[in-house]
Formats: C-alpha cells, structure tokens, sequence
C-alpha cells in the first residue's frame, strides 16, 4: 500500500499496544464516523471541518456548534499533535487488562486542525516520563484480522532533528 | 417580583438505609428505595400517604409511579428525572423537587436514590462486548473506559495548568477518613487512613491512588420537602433552600474530550447561579459537601465555588483546614463519597441537615449556611446551598 504524504513506513503497525479482548470499534450505525473509520484503514487521519466556517470539530458531530451549518466536510489533516494530558493506568478494568498494565492513554491536541483533541495510547515504555507539550506523531495500528478490521490512531513521541 | 426560589421549600425528614458494601444488600434495591421514602416521612412525623412526588437522577430504576403503587398513595402528581448520569444530578434533583413545591406544582415530593449493584452491576468496569459503536469507539479501545480513567486527565491538565499541587487530592482523602472514624455509620468507621497509608496506597490511574476513589455502595437514601410554611409542623429543625443550581459551562459535553474548559469540575457557570439565588456568596459558607467521586473533582470543585483561588488552593486546601470542628472549611464530615457511603451523593445533602439540626457526628457550631456540590467533571453538575432557620 502506498503511504500518504508525511506518513511513513514506521508509523504504519500491526503489533497491538494493549492485549486484545477489548470492545472492537467499528462505525456507527449512522454513518456519521464512517469516513473517519475507511481513513484510518488507509493511514490516514480525518477531522471534520465545516463548510460554513470553516472550523474544525472532533469528535464527530452533525452540526457545527459555531455556526449551526450541517454541511460538514471531512479534512484529512497531517497526523502530528502535541500531548494535552495524560494519564498512566495501572488497575485494570477489563480482564483483557489484566496482564496489560500499567499503560498509558494521552489527549493529544491538533495544532494543524484548531486545536481538537483526539484520545489514544502513548507507545513506548509506559513507565517513562510524560511532558505535556511533547510533541507527537501518529502510528497506524492496524488489526486485519478483526471482522470488520479497524485501525486504532496511536501516538509516539516525535523524532526531533 | 425577582424570580427566585430562595427560602420558599424546606426539608423537613431525612431517610436513610443502612449502608452496605457494593453488592451486600440483603435487599432488592426498589425495597430499599420505599425504605428510606418511608424512614424519611417517619424522621418528619408525616404520613407517608401525603406524599404526591418523586424526583431522582442518575437514571435511578425505581420509578415514581411503581414507588406511589406500592405506598398506595392517593395521587402521584409530580415524576422528575434529572438528566446525566453519576452525582451530577444530586442537588439539581431536590432544586426540582423545590420548583414544583414552590410552585404549587406538587406538596410533598420526596427526592430519593437507591443502588444495589449486586442486583445490577458496578460502574467501575468497563464494557465487556465484543464491539463498540459512536463516542465509546474512540476512548474504550485505547484501555479508557471507566470514570475513574475519564476523569485522571482533567486533574493532570489541572495541575498542569494552575500549578496546583497533587497535595491537595491526599488533604481531601484523609479528611474524608477523619470524619468517618467519629461516624459509626460509615463504611470506614473504624479504618483510619493515615498519610503513609495514602502515599503508599496504589495506583489505580495516575494521578489517582487508590484513597482518592469513591467507594461504590448499596443503599438509599431519601429527602422530603414540603412548602416553607409548612415547615415548623414537622419534628425536627427545618433546612431551606436558599439556593440551588444546575448546568455546565460552554461546551462542557463536546465529544471524546474536546471540552473548550477542560481541567474543571464544570462548575464554573453554575455556582453563580447558586449564590445570586441564595443571596450569598462563598465567604457566607460554612460547611461544604462536596461530592467525591475522585478527589480530584473535589479539589476544582473547592475552587470553582470559590471557597479559594487557584493561587490559594495549595495552602488552603490542607488537611487542617478541611476537618470539622476546627478547619477553617470543614468539608465532607460525615466521610463523604470517599469513607461514609457512596449514594450518588445523596447522603451529602443529609450531613448537611444533620449539620442544621445539630446532630453531625463531625458537628461544627454556629454553622448556618451549607453549600452541597453535586457531581464534579461530568455533565451537568449541580449545587445548592441550605440553611438554618436563622439564614431564612
Ligand atoms: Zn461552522
């Protein structure tokens, strides 16, 4: 498959962050997140952006909570952020959890999409100290096998250079 | 005329059912529901078959129309629901009860709210199926699914932002315990918590330890209010509504945490709403109850009724000013959500009645106007103040 534009090969992964077990996503019966569900399958990251204002939204809406506009459009948008906060677990909740802790959930703000925030796991050593304002990137995790299969948006920190 | 519900509606009984462990009830949980409707009307000396509503929250199961069925009431004429799950809706719950008293809507309408979760499983587990649909299906796959983890990083943003200190969360918690240990109700009675129990307690998630999560609980709870002229027929010192209060600030529910406001308890718009009813403002409080699902909601809480400023919170928010009789802001002194009991809150409201009858296990004197927060971090939240006669 080829990769979109600023994403590459080592952002793209089928190793799985957490045990599996868990509840699987898959699109609403409603077919409003589908669009962000069929991008995240191509490595692609989607947000949603309004016609009317041009603003950006997430999570996905029907309407435009500034200008009330129901035409929405959805933006792919470069799949980078900064982490918002964090927070590292260590009971689990799940028995699929169980030998899955401590790890780690971050909110990660999009500079590049008007700031929305998106939740997903921080790879790499869970124990290791967290910054917010740490930059990020995304990290493709897809699981092929799942029926219907899914890709989960997860984050790593950034290569600096 | 001003619009205001200030003095107007008194509560006149309080019920309540012995409080068990999560999933210890020896009882069904809507037997225990017309247990403390009943101990309420009996701690009033009113006959239960005045009673004509019922108000709850948090998608209570034990319907009003089924509770006026079995207590064979004469007629039902007011059935609220408080929109919002958790203990959001605890103080919005008893302000609509007061509307519809106020208002000659209804003329003794019980607040009540029963859990049972032996019956009906626990909050604190997350989904166990096998696919997730909508808002979920972006949090629950990344291992954050109860409240506890959707709550953890607000209280990071929080001390990320303001620089308040994780001290706090530990004051909180120990003062919760303290007021248990002189409560022989509580669920903790007879388990002090000291401060190296709670620095080496676990983790659950960062930055919560485990003394800084609510207890879940089986039990009910129940409150009667009845118009402030009918106040002093009853057998005990009435508690008046002087103000209450429910809501959320600008897009408090903007899905998987887009919030604009983030690191707050949500409380920002709706304590205002609260004073200006009641006439007072934070400096007029004496006690507060302050709902903990995890004490780090207590802590903006604190702050966002402005019993203190961000600036001030790390040196106010201590252990000494938190205990009961001598802290310069008792709070939680009946052991709260944390060490009394965990029912949905309701048991907050009743501490501070006992605080106004003077019969707190944990009694501050003088105390005279008492501010409940309802809720922290979900939506919406709620809040009220109640006082002494000599507040009206
Ligand atoms: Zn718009």
């Amino acid at each position: 498959m080829s990769l979109p534009q600023h994403v590459t090969p080592s952002q793209v992964t089928d190793v799985a962050y957490l045990p599996p077990g868990l509840a699987q996503p898959s699109p609403a019966g409603d077919g409003l997140d589908a669009p962000y569900w069929g991008a995240a399958l191509q490595n692609k990251l989607m947000v949603q952006q309004c016609n009317g204002c041009d603003r950006f939204l997430w999570g996905p809406e029907w309407v435009c909570h500034a200008c009330h506009c129901f035409d929405l459009r959805w933006t792919e948008v470069e799949p980078r952020g900064r982490i918002y906060s964090w927070e590292r677990v260590w009971h689990p909740v799940h028995p699929a959890l169980t030998n899955g802790c401590p790890y780690v959930v971050v909110l990660v703000e999009l500079p590049q999409a008007g700031d929305v925030r998106m939740v997903g796991n921080l790879l790499g050593e869970p124990i290791d100290r967290i910054e917010i304002g740490a930059e990020v990137e995304a990290v493709f995790e897809h699981h092929t096998d799942a029926d219907p299969p899914f890709t989960l948006v997860q984050w790593r920190r950034a290569e600096t250079d | 005329m001003a619009r205001t519900m200030r003095g107007q509606v008194a509560i006149v009984g309080v019920g309540e059912t012995p409080y068990y462990r999560h999933g210890q009830s020896p009882d069904a949980e809507f037997k225990l529901a017309l247990a403390a409707v009943l101990a309420a009307c009996d701690d009033a000396g009113m006959d239960p078959h005045e009673i004509d509503g019922f108000a709850s929250f948090s998608n209570d199961r034990n319907d009003p129309p089924r509770l006026a069925a079995a207590l064979g009431l004469p007629e039902l004429r007011f059935s609220n629901m408080q929109w919002g799950g958790g203990g959001g809706g605890g103080s919005g719950a008893v302000g609509n009860a007061a509307a519809a008293v106020a208002t000659g809507y209804a003329d003794a309408v019980v607040v009540f709210r029963s859990l049972a979760q032996g019956q009906f499983g626990r909050f604190g587990r997350g989904p166990q199926i096998p696919r997730i649909q909508g808002r979920p299906a972006f949090t629950v796959p990344y291992g954050l699914m109860s409240p506890a983890q959707s709550f953890a990083m607000r209280v990071q943003r929080l001390f990320h932002e303001r620089h308040v200190s994780p001290d706090t969360l530990k004051a909180v918690s120990l003062a919760a315990y303290y007021h248990a240990q002189q409560n022989p109700r509580a669920i903790m009675h007879g388990r002090p918590l000291s401060s190296e129990d709670y620095d080496n307690s676990r983790w659950i998630v960062e930055p919560f330890r485990l003394f800084d999560c609510c207890q879940e609980n089986d039990g009910a709870a129940a409150l009667l209010l009845v118009p402030a002229e009918r106040a002093k027929d009853f057998k005990h010192a009435p508690a008046y509504i002087l103000g209450v209060a429910t809501g959320v600030p600008e897009r408090a529910a903007a899905g998987v945490h887009n919030a604009p406001d983030y690191a707050t308890s949500n409380f920002k718009s709706v304590a205002p709403h609260m004073y200006d009813m009641a006439q007072l403002g934070p400096h007029d409080v004496d006690v507060a109850q302050v709902y903990e699902n995890f004490t780090g909601g207590v802590v903006m809480s604190i702050i966002e009724n402005g019993l203190c400023t961000y600036e001030e919170a790390n040196d106010f928010i201590q252990y000494d000013n938190l205990i009961a009789p001598s802290g310069k802001m008792p709070i939680n002194t009946s052991g709260g959500n944390l060490a009394e009991c965990y029912m949905h809150g309701l048991e907050l409201q009743i501490e501070s009645i006992r605080q106004i009858r003077g019969d707190s296990p944990n009694q501050v004197a003088n105390a005279n106007v008492h501010l409940i927060a309802s809720g922290p971090m979900v939506e919406p939240v709620s809040g009220m103040l109640l006082g002494s006669e000599a507040t009206r």
